[in-house]
């Protein structure tokens, strides 16, 4: 059976792990290597890297952070962040990325899925959404969180999904930081609506918030920072609990 | 230990180099016939499409210089697929290594399968401390069915082939380069053939 995957997230700025609550008040969580290296050996699934300041000068850095990674850690990853073209992606693939996520760029150019998808697979295209609760529903936001859409979230990520992206990875704005659990709701919706893999993300505080995540919001993976990054969750500890709730886990 | 890694237009070799670099052994990555034949191992990766990537590989002959191969080659992933002899992706007409067909994933699940799944019924030394029911890391829309040939199995919907062996041809459906200690002691295994 495959398993439910944990994966931590680790948004990146100037080459530093850094952590905020709802999108806001960055606070330095570390060197990323470092902390991808303890992840795997511990036991994650894959990771995230977000570079929450991509510009187009920072691409250098970016690529050689991720060939330091992709030589050290022995899981897959995956990389966003500022992504909006197929010569970025290419980039990022050849510097030993297994995956890409794109967010704002899609949503500007929903052409662009169909491209990337086209070019490198659907099995490196991740989507980000990042979505907010509002006026009775869920709407996808750009920026950051800082931009809100005409988009209803349910439709884009039908919409990415038949244009080729092979994974979705759905972020709560009124979740994030919290660390009050997931958004069962959406991410239900989403997972059943598509016929590719939903990462659920924003709102994980106790190993319970996984296992509901799973069980409820039929989430393919759940991903996590915080509790990672400042110990409150053990992934080993977390991964026996979720296999003694009879949830398909990797230990 | 010379390991030549098939350079074609279908994958990103980079990790399977790196994987290879973590257990010091340091492939080139190349199209060169003479190169390829005289190495001690080579490998086949890839991710992509069947049918471009096997158009390609016929019009670079890299077809002709597999098939002619007598040291231990290892495909991974759609290498793997490309070794049979069949792939409903593109209706592609394969190296035809292994008989086996591939056939696209139906059913009442999410395709592609992405994620850690396990692998059983594991048979050869590739597999040599490997224990049973081991998870290593699939993205996959396509399989391999069972067969003579099968040296391990997974099941996604259906039980299917998760690694080939014939002669001196070996195959893995998942990435034994992204899977983790598991999928290292597959690719030290692969190196001490």
């Amino acid at each position: 059976m495959i398993t439910k995957r944990i994966i931590p997230c680790l948004d990146i700025k100037d080459g530093r792990t850094v952590k905020g609550i709802n999108f806001e008040n960055i606070k330095d969580a570390g060197d990323p290597v470092e902390l991808a290296i303890k992840y795997a050996k511990q036991g994650a699934d894959e990771l995230v890297f977000l570079d929450i300041t991509a510009t187009n000068e920072k691409r250098k850095t970016l690529s050689e952070l991720v060939t330091r990674i992709a030589k050290h850690i022995n899981i897959p990853f995956t990389v966003g962040g500022g992504i909006s073209s197929v010569e970025d992606v290419s980039i990022l693939l050849n510097s030993g990325a297994d995956k890409i996520s794109v967010n704002t760029s899609a949503v500007k150019n929903p052409q662009l899925i169909k491209e990337l998808a086209n070019q490198f697979g659907s099995q490196c295209v991740v989507l980000a959404i990042d979505t907010k609760f509002e006026d009775n529903d869920w709407h996808v936001y750009l920026n950051g969180g800082r931009v809100k859409t005409d988009l209803k979230t349910i439709d884009w990520a039908k919409q990415a999904v038949a244009l080729g992206a092979g994974e979705l990875l759905l972020t709560s704005m009124n979740n994030d930081g919290t660390k009050d659990g997931y958004a069962i709701d959406i991410t239900k919706q989403i997972s059943e609506a598509v016929n590719v893999p939903v990462i659920a993300s924003g709102g994980a505080g106790t190993m319970q918030h996984f296992k509901e995540i799973f069980e409820n919001g039929k989430a393919d993976a759940a991903l996590a920072a915080s509790v990672f990054h400042y110990k409150e969750i053990a992934i080993p500890e977390l991964k026996k609990y979720l296999q003694e709730n009879n949830l398909e886990i990797r230990i | 230990m010379k390991v030549s890694i098939v350079k074609y237009n279908a994958g990103n070799v980079q990790s399977v180099l790196f994987a290879l670099e973590r257990i010091g052994i340091n492939a080139i990555v190349t199209d060169d016939k003479d190169l390829l034949t005289t190495s001690d191992k080579v490998i086949f990766p890839g991710v992509g499409e069947a049918s471009s990537a096997m158009k390609y590989l016929k019009e670079k002959n890299l077809d002709e210089v597999i098939l002619n191969l007598k040291q231990p080659v290892l495909g991974i992933c759609l290498g793997m697929q490309l070794m049979c002899q069949y792939s409903e992706e593109g209706n592609t007409n394969c190296l035809g290594i292994f008989d086996n067909k591939i056939k696209i994933f139906r059913g009442d699940f999410k395709v592609p399968q992405i994620g850690w799944n396990t692998i059983y019924d594991l048979k050869t030394n590739l597999y040599q401390g490997i224990k049973e029911n081991e998870y290593m890391y699939f993205v996959h829309s396509y399989y391999a069915e069972i067969s003579e040939h099968t040296i391990a199995k997974t099941n996604y919907g259906l039980e299917y082939s998760s690694s080939l062996q014939k002669n001196n041809f070996y195959a893995a459906q998942f990435h034994p380069e992204k899977s983790s200690d598991a999928g290292q002691q597959l690719l030290e295994n692969f190196i001490k053939l």
